[in-house]
């Protein structure tokens, strides 16, 4: 136990306050602020599940213990974990703790005057002295008259003036910290009111926003879906260009028609790739798209029990995309069909069949059947594009061009044909995503006005100055001596002072 | 009417010949530092031929610096034409606009500062800039993938750009200020060798790297703002810590914690120009891992 600090006596009131005190010192929030920065590291090496969770599944596979040391310390989803949100909510508490009692000190100063001059100005910066032919009355005269043109404040003190400059340095640094302040607000009232949610929506057909339309769907605490008025998006046409020589996308653009809540006729809109379409706080974003094979899949009496089009996951930048066709109503079992598709098939000995450009101009579906148990009751989620085979048998492989059948064949039990699956040609499907951030206003305050404080408060100049008149005794001519110096954390100090001498001088004619 | 190839192709050899200058040019500083080994500043004041070899060196460097800017700034401005949109698509582009707005950082600060010592390394910088640009990341002009097309990529990047190059021209400053700082004793004085002493004293350069980062630094930030609003417009939210997201946030800290350090902590000298390395390479940082190893949405690298 130690001596010199009376710990028991400070009680619990004074810890706090201590504690209060250390928190909101300037030098704890830098600290905070580059711990933030340390802290967000690891965030950009280790995949993140909200950026990329199939990086983060494979990391599993290859680093099984790693990832679960990295799990515990929630470094999957770092940036939403307890210990990273600990060490920004400590910062802003700290910055609120420091900056709004100097806000209101500085607020309070509004009016204040510069201090009084000191007693010994040779020790200040920039010391000059001289002797001057005029009253001194007159000299105090000229150099208020001068630093009231450039609007220094001014105070008259005994037989000298102190002016000041640079009030708005300190300005400048309160608003942008206030500012980061309003950024904290707006992050995190677009956290707890506002939604995320995507739906893949093909070519023809709608998406109503109520929650069962969405593919996933992701809401803050206070969102109520009620806060998004209903809306029917209808998908009219998608078109995608590509650059025929690399393949590279040159333009995505989307039709939609738009039907609002209450109101019959829909309106017709484009959005791309850059441009959502707004609804209030809430826009709508065209963020990836793919091709969607249709089928139509009978079973041996010829009756459909399947027919659609199927969203395939695109690989590569030709498209070359897989997918899962899942038929649980066929009898007496399961058809599960793993397939990829490619847009312009081609063949060579190498790869096999590729697709070689991004359009579908020679369409192909290539399938393997399988039979068995698709597991789809097992309660496990599972993949729309995959296909656990664990329970199943393949029972062939094949390649369709549009408008071509395949009689699928059965398996070891069953040697008759299970049905047949027709492909009936291609078309395409984009996934909408839909977001809703009501803090977004203040965010881009805050960093606006951020800026701003930020551009005040490291380019204005902040400097006091004091002239001081001394009726000299050993002077003839009873002479006045002038003292000036001055005192300033900023560049341009002698320039300034120079100048008020040289205005001295010349105006009265003091040579030396 | 030169077609798209034609203007392409002509960009390339403004590039090219823009090295050729700035080698030339780099020779001559270093000719220059030679001859400065058995110049010193009393010589300068009377003419004598070591001095005047010593000037002209000097001089033509200046002058050829300025030369490879204006061929690498037609070699950029043609490149630009051959894509029928701003050259900055991909990451050669990148690079040999950022080579670009580092001489330009470097030409403006010689107009008022004393640096032309710095042209040594500056030449250096550009050349190895623009070597790995022609030779590990040319790729041929391409339009630019949808994600790209945004009035914001003008804003946002050339924002970028010029803080980068003004960022690197910090950081030679502070280099140079630490390869300076062991010529000074406890006492505080210098004993530099010949060659070291026209260059400006240890309080000027350490004021010189200040200002650089103070000046940029807003730019900077409004680069950074810039991004969000168009990460908002594209995908849907103004920030998403990815990668490079996450390393602009870093090396924004790393410079709000240098300014900080000297404005209010008081930091000077070696201790600042140590810090001013590190914000420096955190940028650096995010130029070169993130946009070739790194993951994430800033993959347009073209790579
Ligand atoms: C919060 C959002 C964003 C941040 C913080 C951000 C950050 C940065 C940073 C730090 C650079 C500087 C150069 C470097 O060191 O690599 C940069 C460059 C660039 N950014 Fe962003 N960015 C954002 C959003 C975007 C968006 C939405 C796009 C386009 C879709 C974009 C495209 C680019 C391009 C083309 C460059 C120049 C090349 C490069 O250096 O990679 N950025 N961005």
């Amino acid at each position: 136990m130690s001596y010199e600090i009376k710990t028991p006596e400070l009680g619990t009131v004074g810890l706090l306050r201590w504690l209060w005190r250390q928190l909101t010192s300037m030098r704890t929030a830098l600290i905070l602020l580059l711990l933030l920065g340390v802290a967000s590291i690891p965030g950009s090496i280790i995949p993140q599940r909200n950026q990329d969770p199939t990086r983060v599944q494979q990391y599993f596979v290859n680093n099984p213990t790693l990832a679960k040391v990295f799990d515990k310390f929630s470094l999957f989803n770092l940036y939403s974990s307890t210990w990273f949100s600990a060490i920004y909510l400590l910062l802003f508490i700290s910055l609120i703790g420091c900056v709004l009692p100097r806000t209101w000190e500085h607020f309070k100063n509004i009016r204040a005057l510069p201090p009084q001059t000191p007693k010994n100005l040779i020790r200040l910066e920039e010391f000059r002295t001289f002797e001057s032919r005029k009253s001194a009355a007159e000299i105090l005269v000229i150099a208020r008259a001068h630093f009231g043109k450039r609007r220094y404040r001014i105070r008259d003190c005994d037989a000298s003036v102190a002016v000041e400059k640079g009030f708005i340095r300190e300005s400048g640094n309160l608003l942008f910290h206030l500012s980061l302040i309003g950024i904290l607000i707006g992050v995190s009232t677009g956290s707890l009111g506002g939604m995320r949610g995507s739906a893949i929506v093909n070519e023809g057909e709608s998406f109503t926003n109520v929650a069962t339309s969405y593919d996933s769907l992701s809401a803050g605490r206070f969102f109520k879906l009620s806060d998004f008025p209903p809306i029917t998006l209808k998908v009219i046409k998608f078109t995608a260009t590509y650059d025929l020589l690399t393949n590279a996308p040159l333009d995505y653009s989307l039709i939609l028609d738009v039907t609002e809540s209450g109101k019959s006729n829909s309106r017709r809109v484009e959005v791309k790739v850059n441009k959502p379409i707004t609804f209030g706080s809430t826009r709508i974003y065209l963020q990836a798209n793919g091709f969607s094979p249709k089928v139509t899949v009978r079973d041996n009496t010829g009756k459909i029990v399947l027919s659609g089009a199927i969203p395939f996951l695109p690989q590569d930048g030709n498209l070359t995309s897989i997918g899962a066709i899942k038929v649980p109503d066929l009898t007496p079992t399961q058809l599960g069909i793993v397939g990829s598709f490619l847009p312009t098939a081609e063949r060579d000995k190498i790869r096999g069949g590729f697709s070689s450009y991004p359009e579908a101009l020679n369409p192909r579906l290539l399938m393997a059947a399988w039979l068995g148990d698709l597991g789809l009751d097992s309660g496990v989620p599972q993949s729309v594009y995959r296909i656990n085979t664990k329970k199943m048998d393949r029972v062939g492989l094949q390649s369709l061009a549009p408008g071509e059948v395949w009689e699928i064949p059965g398996n070891s039990n069953n040697s008759n044909n299970v049905g047949s699956i027709t492909f009936d040609g291609v078309t395409q499907w984009v996934n909408l995503q839909i977001v809703r951030d009501p803090g977004k206003p203040f965010s881009l305050l805050g960093a606006v006005f951020a800026l701003l404080g930020l551009l005040i408060s490291l380019f204005a100049r902040r400097r006091r100055i004091w002239i001081r008149t001394v009726v000299g005794e050993n002077t003839s001519n009873s002479r006045v001596i002038v003292e000036i110096a001055g005192l300033s954390r900023s560049p341009g100090l002698a320039q300034e002072i120079d100048a008020l001498v040289n205005v001295l001088k010349e105006k009265w004619g003091d040579d030396e | 009417m030169m077609s798209k190839a034609d203007w392409a192709t002509l960009s390339n050899n403004f590039v090219y010949s823009s090295m050729g200058i700035i080698f030339i040019a780099f020779i001559s500083f270093a000719f220059q530092t030679a001859w400065s080994f058995r110049v010193v500043p009393q010589d300068l004041d009377t003419p004598n031929p070591k001095s005047v070899k010593y000037t002209k060196a000097g001089r033509i460097g200046i002058a050829l610096t300025i030369l490879g800017f204006i061929f690498l700034l037609s070699g950029v401005i043609a490149r630009g034409v051959s894509a029928g949109r701003v050259p900055w698509g991909n990451m050669y582009e990148f690079s040999i606009t950022g080579a670009l707005a580092f001489l330009f950082a470097y030409l403006v600060t010689l107009r008022k500062y004393n640096v032309q010592w710095l042209g040594l390394v500056v030449t250096l910088a550009v050349l190895l800039t623009l070597g790995t640009a022609v030779t590990l990341l040319y790729v041929p002009t391409a339009p630019l993938v949808p994600a790209l097309k945004s009035t914001w990529l003008v804003i946002h990047v050339c924002a970028a750009i010029i803080s980068g190059g003004v960022f690197l021209l910090a950081n030679c400053v502070a280099a140079a200020y630490l390869i300076m700082d062991r010529y000074q004793d406890e006492d505080g004085n210098e004993h530099r060798p010949n060659w070291a002493k026209q260059l400006p004293t240890l309080a000027e350069l350490d004021q010189l790297s200040y200002r650089l980062v103070a000046l940029v630094f807003p730019l900077w930030t409004f680069s950074v703002i810039a991004g969000a609003i168009w990460a908002e417009a594209a995908w849907g939210r103004y920030w998403g810590w990815d990668p490079k997201e996450t390393w602009a946030f870093i090396t924004w800290v790393a410079y709000a914690a240098y300014l900080h350090a000297r404005v209010t902590a008081g930091w000077k000298g070696k201790r600042a120009a140590w810090l001013c390395l590190f914000a420096g390479s955190t940028f650096l940082f995010n130029y070169v891992y993130v946009n070739i190893w790194g993951a994430g949405r800033h993959t347009y690298s073209g790579l």
